[in-house]
């Protein structure tokens, strides 16, 4: 029996607007509206959607780099969603996170070792050489020259600044890594090499990955699980294989239409999701994805489609199940 | 084959860092580069040259009043017989000591309300810059006179009351700077690391803010030297026994029919100096922002 690492109830993320004369809330951006997922120890969930639906917003919520609006972050059984900065603190060892952005995620004005060293000097770890030397070893561990230890993050490429953040990540043994869409912003020909970094590491140092992507095209070689994201909603999630082969809500089957199958033989009809995703500060009623869905019924405007399991670990929300 | 197989050859052509650009693309600045060189030669005149001068600065010659140059007395003497030249150079390591003082006590004070402000923002960012908007609103004129008054002329306290008045600008500009760095990823990816904000704030944010504060010091210093002129020659400013270039300036006023290089030469140094602080300053903003071809 695989145990909890990290569970998420009913997690809420909304953004005031404020305005008028005395700045008060006149509406919110409903970013991450009440979802609910779990993790279990050393398994990787991906968490996908399109941009915009609120897979960053989650991540850091759920690591309180946001402070959550309402919802519980149950973390190996205890509740951090009420946690101070300051109670945080000695716990963000145990979870990192990796970003997107290669650029601005690292500081230009500091070499690199400084920039892998931090969580050690941060929470006091080593003495002056041991961490000098962790720092070394990190580097290596992720395909760095240790010799560049002096250099600035412009002098490396995406793919190299990538493994900087990982070496960032994970120099103080985290449990948890969220990683935010690790590859989006690299070359085609980098993506596989920092994918299998990814999961050389998870292997060996027995990590948990929360893994967002806005495609479902990496997410099968890295999950074991899938979430799948919209407009503040998880709308299904499965284990990889059943998503992939019984792919239930409309949306995530037009996810999986767009990526390329590897079999010539099996056809796959391409749907195209009509419109843009809904603003979150206003979004349409019922079901979300109601406004771009090609079954939408009378009910779906009406009324929020509630989560059923359709098969075990399998949960939809979506009003075709309900049809009759 | 290597363990870094999967490695690319590195975007640049060596290890250069942040200081060693700024200083290339410097250099490339021809006006900061003569700015400098000058700059350089005004603080050997002022600090190091004395050392091997024979006149001290209050020696008077009463044999020779507004003396012509000579070969004793290279730039004359004035009307008390002092030799010019002599307190040029003493007065300038008062005048430089003003200049340099009056800027980075005040971009101190200045970055830290400004830090504090930008980065917490909300209410605190709110108290201090009424603050700060209501130190711009005092009419800084009559505050000098008054405070001249209650303490007195003198180096220090001028250095003080410049900085008393002088922080607020810095602080905007630091505010400005805070506000908009502390949105960099980078400052997220500390936060997540476990640092403190005071770290996050001086030590992610604040070299990253460094060229427009470099640029806003050496600015600085060319107007405080300005200003310990203006207000010497009021008479608010270093007592008028201490030579200043503002104070020779000032003494020499009622001579300047009979002698009127007394006034000449320390308003030349008063002028090159400024002038080269504000080109140098003109020349550290190009090379400090990496986006300018030079
Ligand atoms: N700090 C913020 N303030 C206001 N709105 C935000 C903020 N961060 C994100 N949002 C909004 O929340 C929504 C979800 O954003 P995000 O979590 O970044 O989505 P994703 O990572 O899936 O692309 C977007 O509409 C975005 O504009
Ligand atoms: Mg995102």
């Amino acid at each position: 029996m695989a145990t909890r690492l990290v569970e998420v109830q009913k997690l809420k993320k909304w953004f005031p607007i404020k305005g008028g004369v005395f700045s008060t809330t006149v509406a919110s951006v409903r970013a991450v509206d009440e979802v609910s997922f779990f993790i279990d120890q050393g398994e990787t969930l991906s968490l996908v959607g399109e941009s915009g639906s609120g897979k960053t917003t989650t991540g850091r919520t759920m690591l309180k780099l946001l402070q959550p609006t309402s919802g519980k972050i149950i973390y190996k059984g205890k509740d951090i969603s009420k946690l101070t900065p300051n109670q945080m603190r000695p716990l963000r060892r145990n979870m990192q996170i990796m970003f997107q952005d290669p650029y601005g995620s690292l500081n230009p004005r500091m070499p690199v070792g400084d920039i892998i060293r931090e969580p050690l000097d941060v929470h006091s770890i080593g003495t002056r050489k041991e961490r000098q030397q962790a720092v070394a070893t990190m580097m290596e561990t992720v395909g760095l020259r240790p010799e560049y230890e002096r250099r600035y993050p412009h002098e490396f490429s995406g793919g190299q600044r990538q493994r900087i953040g990982v070496a960032r990540a994970i120099i103080i043994n985290p449990e948890l890594l969220v990683l935010d869409e690790p590859i989006s912003a690299l070359d085609v020909s980098i993506q596989s090499q920092i994918i299998n970094l990814l999961q050389e590491l998870q292997q060996r140092l027995n990590l948990t990955y929360l893994f967002i992507a806005h495609d479902l095209a990496v997410v099968r070689h890295m999950s074991d699980r899938v979430a799948v994201m919209y407009l503040g909603k998880i709308v299904e999630t499965a284990d990889n294989d059943e998503l992939f082969d019984h792919p239930f809500h409309p949306y995530t089957q037009a996810l999986l239409s767009a990526v390329p199958v590897p079999d010539p033989d099996v056809k796959r009809e391409r749907i195209i999701l009509q419109g843009d995703v809904p603003s979150p500060i206003n979004p349409p009623s019922g079901c979300h994805f109601r406004t771009r869905c090609p079954y939408a019924m009378p009910i779906c405007k009406e009324q929020e489609p509630a989560m059923i399991e359709v098969a075990p670990g399998h949960t939809v929300a979506c009003h075709l199940l309900t049809r009759k | 084959m290597s363990p870094f197989e999967t490695e690319v050859q590195l975007a640049g052509s060596g290890p250069e860092s942040y200081f060693s650009m700024v200083i290339r693309r410097l250099l490339k600045h021809k006006l900061a580069v003569i700015s400098l060189g000058i700059l350089i030669s005004i603080l050997i005149f002022c600090f190091v040259v004395p050392l091997f001068f024979k006149y001290e600065p209050t020696y008077s010659d009463f044999s020779y009043l507004y003396g012509s140059p000579n070969s004793r007395y290279l730039f004359g003497t004035d009307n008390l017989g002092h030799d010019t030249f002599t307190r040029l150079m003493y007065g300038g390591r008062i005048s430089l000591i003003v200049g340099f003082s009056a800027a980075i006590l005040p971009i101190i004070f200045g970055i830290i309300v400004g830090a504090f402000a930008g980065y917490y923002g909300g209410v605190l960012d709110n108290i201090l810059m009424r603050i700060t908007d209501a130190f711009l609103s005092v009419p800084s004129f009559p505050i000098y006179m008054a405070l001249a008054k209650v303490m007195g002329q003198g180096v220090i306290n001028i250095i003080l009351v410049f900085s008393f008045l002088g922080w607020m600008v810095d602080a905007r500009l630091v505010r400005g700077m805070f506000l908009s760095l502390k949105e960099n990823e980078y400052a997220e990816a500390a936060k997540a690391i476990g640092v403190s904000n005071l770290r996050i704030m001086f030590r992610h944010l604040l070299p990253n803010a460094m060229a427009p504060i470099l640029v806003s010091v050496t600015l600085t210093v060319g107007g405080a030297i300005l200003s310990e002129a203006g207000l010497s020659f009021l008479g608010l400013g270093v007592p008028s026994s201490t030579p200043t270039w503002g104070n020779m300036l000032t003494n020499a006023q009622q001579d300047i029919f009979i002698a009127p290089r007394l006034v000449i030469w320390p308003g030349i140094m008063i002028f090159i100096t400024v002038l080269s602080f504000n080109f140098l300053g003109d020349g550290l903003r190009d090379a400090m922002d990496p986006r300018l071809k030079l």
